[in-house]
């Protein structure tokens, strides 16, 4: 005797399985497409004559508005990486602190509740941080001599106080990812904690702990809310080649920021608005190569 | 330790014992200092809310030129964005977790699926509300709408979606599909019958997340269809079409603290004339912003203490 499904069983098997098979692909095409669209609204401006990439990148002159308009984004660049490097020097001591304490240190209870505590951290809305940056930091940084309080160490203490939380917990991931072995073998030999996190864990999870840190810096250099109100978002370059070298009280532009506030104001179509999706490009680049270089760093090139 | 009461302590064990204290202490200080802003600034907020927080500011609509009454529509706002994305990330995201668990084989495509979802996830609101400009605002011509900014945020949402169905469905032992497989049940059945059931809830704690998320996001709605001067008239009720511009909490709090100035005259609604500002009414005006970041904040962690609670539950529950 021969067993046979219904003609429609065996259909509606092969269609469920195509319609999975597309949503697993979509993933992909979303990628692809956000590449492909915003390059294609900006791709007028990026071969026409009177534009070249050169000058996006280092001239100092942005000037959108004016006829004849020149886009050079070089202090916004340097406003981003400013903020972002402040950020990050900011953030990683305490989050690498806070993850090693949280991995080895702490009791059971303890960890539970402060892992709680950082996941609620992480999920606050980056336009709250900017209206905290608005509102309380900037009264904070008021007192240390700047005019409004909107700074790049404004921009950048939001920041780092945003991606604490998510440094934090790709670095106790990856400290956990440390066979539980390397430990006994350690502490056989009678050295402290310290002295094992110190000499084994963090050579042993270092790949990861990179990781970490990269990834927070690609999220920091793709944070836009809480710049565009932090930092006070005006035309500065924040170096110098005179000393101080470096003003953190100086309001600065930020790659997002500027999309966030000139793109509602300009033509549709126009130079303005073509140079804005190609700072968009700039930026999808900008943290594509982060996070690739974070997922190479932790997983190598080829297979797992 | 035990061993410096059973051996002689040599300055060297002394030394290196006080020197663990010390570090010990020292990375519990970093880790306090790193979650006590947070709470002074939080409580510090809700301080400077107090003077607006009711219902009645979550339920009124907005009245005298912004100056006066509630955020309703912009809570609304929220309300459609968020379950206008959940319809389609979570189905989507699910399907594409149910692929990449069940169905991929270990080759390039699913390395390249995978890289791509880490990607999406790693890409800035901002570049995605410029591909919702472009993919659905223009090229698709919606316009900007409720519709356009929800589909931005459902691309931007879904691989929260995906990873953790992901997760939850790798939880579900390998011997409940096999089991299934030898019964002569389907590839799909079993993931309908047996799969799904047996990760439910994990793939819900995803989804909450994604709500949350979907909630607090500002940039990728910016230009995709949200403003912040709609009027509304006393008693009739809101609402949006989904081809529409809308308001909505996040950007509220972004146009009120940015760019709303209090108006010199508002209306007085016993005499009905055009009155200054009344120091009362100024000292409320001021705390508007204050309370939308209040409310922002309390549904975003709401619904992530919910999914974390849900995460919470099923590790103590699991049946196998």
């Amino acid at each position: 005797m021969e067993l046979k499904r219904s003609k429609w069983k065996a259909f509606y098997e092969g269609l469920i399985e195509w319609i999975i098979r597309i949503c697993g692909i979509s993933a992909v095409v979303f990628v692809f497409s956000i590449f492909i669209f915003v390059f294609w609204e900006g791709k007028g401006l990026l071969f026409s004559e009177n534009f070249s990439v050169w000058e996006l990148l280092t001239s100092q002159k942005w000037d959108p508005t004016h006829e004849p308009a020149s886009f050079g984004a070089a202090r916004i660049i340097l406003g981003t990486f400013s903020v972002a490097i402040l950020a990050m020097t900011i953030a990683v001591p305490f989050s690498l602190a806070g993850a090693i304490f949280i991995s080895e240190f702490c009791g059971k209870r303890l960890k539970e509740t402060l892992k709680i505590v950082i996941e609620l951290l992480a999920a606050i809305p980056s336009v709250v941080w900017g209206f905290i940056g608005l509102t309380i930091m900037s009264i904070l940084i008021r007192d240390l001599g700047s005019t409004t309080g909107l700074s790049v160490l404004n921009g950048a203490i939001i920041l780092a106080l945003m991606s604490m939380p998510i440094i934090l917990s790709i670095s106790e991931d990856a400290l956990n990812a440390v066979p539980d072995s390397y430990r006994e073998a350690a502490i056989g030999l009678g050295v402290t904690r310290w002295q094992m996190v110190y000499r084994v864990l963090l050579p042993g999870a270092k790949k990861g702990l990179l990781a970490a840190v990269l990834l927070g810096m690609g999220r920091v250099v793709g944070e836009t809310m809480a710049v565009l109100m932090a930092t006070g978002h005006a035309l500065n370059n924040p170096f110098d080649t005179t000393p101080p070298f470096f003003h953190a009280l100086i309001e600065v532009k930020t790659l997002t920021a500027t999309i966030a506030s000139e793109m509602g104001e300009v033509e549709r179509g126009g130079d303005h608005w073509q140079v804005l999706f190609l700072i968009g490009i700039l930026l999808f680049t900008i943290t594509f190569i982060v996070n690739l270089t974070a997922h190479f760093v932790v997983h190598g090139v080829k297979r797992k | 330790m035990n061993d410096s009461q059973r051996f002689t302590a040599t300055s060297f064990t002394r030394a290196k014992e006080t020197r663990e204290k010390w570090v010990k202490f020292l990375m519990f200080v970093v880790t306090l200092l790193m979650a006590m802003p947070v709470i002074l600034l939080i409580s510090y907020l809700i301080n400077k809310a107090l003077p607006v927080l009711s219902l009645e500011f979550i339920t009124d609509i907005p009245r005298n030129q912004m100056s006066a009454g509630g955020i309703w529509p912009a809570v609304l706002g929220t309300i459609y964005l968020v379950t206008l994305s959940l319809l389609v990330a979570a189905p989507v995201g699910v399907m594409a977790g149910v692929y990449l668990n069940e169905y991929a084989k270990d080759n390039w495509l699913t390395r390249l699926i995978s890289l791509a979802v880490i990607n999406l996830a790693g890409v800035p609101s901002i570049v995605h509300a410029l591909f919702g400009l472009g993919a659905f605002v223009l090229f698709a011509g919606l316009g900007e709408s409720v519709i356009a900014a929800s589909l931005t945020l459902a691309v931007m949402t879904m691989p929260v979606v995906i990873t953790s169905t992901r997760e939850a469905l790798s939880a579900v032992p390998m011997s409940f599909r096999e089991a299934s497989w030898n019964m002569g049940v389907s590839r799909w059945q079993t993931i309908r019958g047996v799969v799904l059931p047996n990760s439910v809830s994990g793939i819900l704690t995803g989804v909450i997340l994604e709500v949350s998320r979907a909630a607090g996001e500002t940039a990728p709605i910016m230009i995709t269809g949200v403003t912040a001067s709609l009027t509304f008239k006393q008693g009739e009720s809101v609402y949006y079409l989904l081809g529409e511009k809308f308001m909505a909490l996040s950007y509220h709090l972004y146009y009120f603290s940015t760019q709303w100035t209090p108006p010199r005259l508002v209306l007085d609604e016993t005499s009905g004339d055009m009155v200054p500002m009344t120091k009362a009414a100024i000292e409320h005006a001021e705390a508007i912003p204050y309370g939308t970041a209040v409310v922002l904040l309390g549904v975003v962690l709401l619904f992530n203490s919910l999914s974390i609670s849900f995460r919470y539950y099923l590790r103590t529950h699991r049946k196998w």
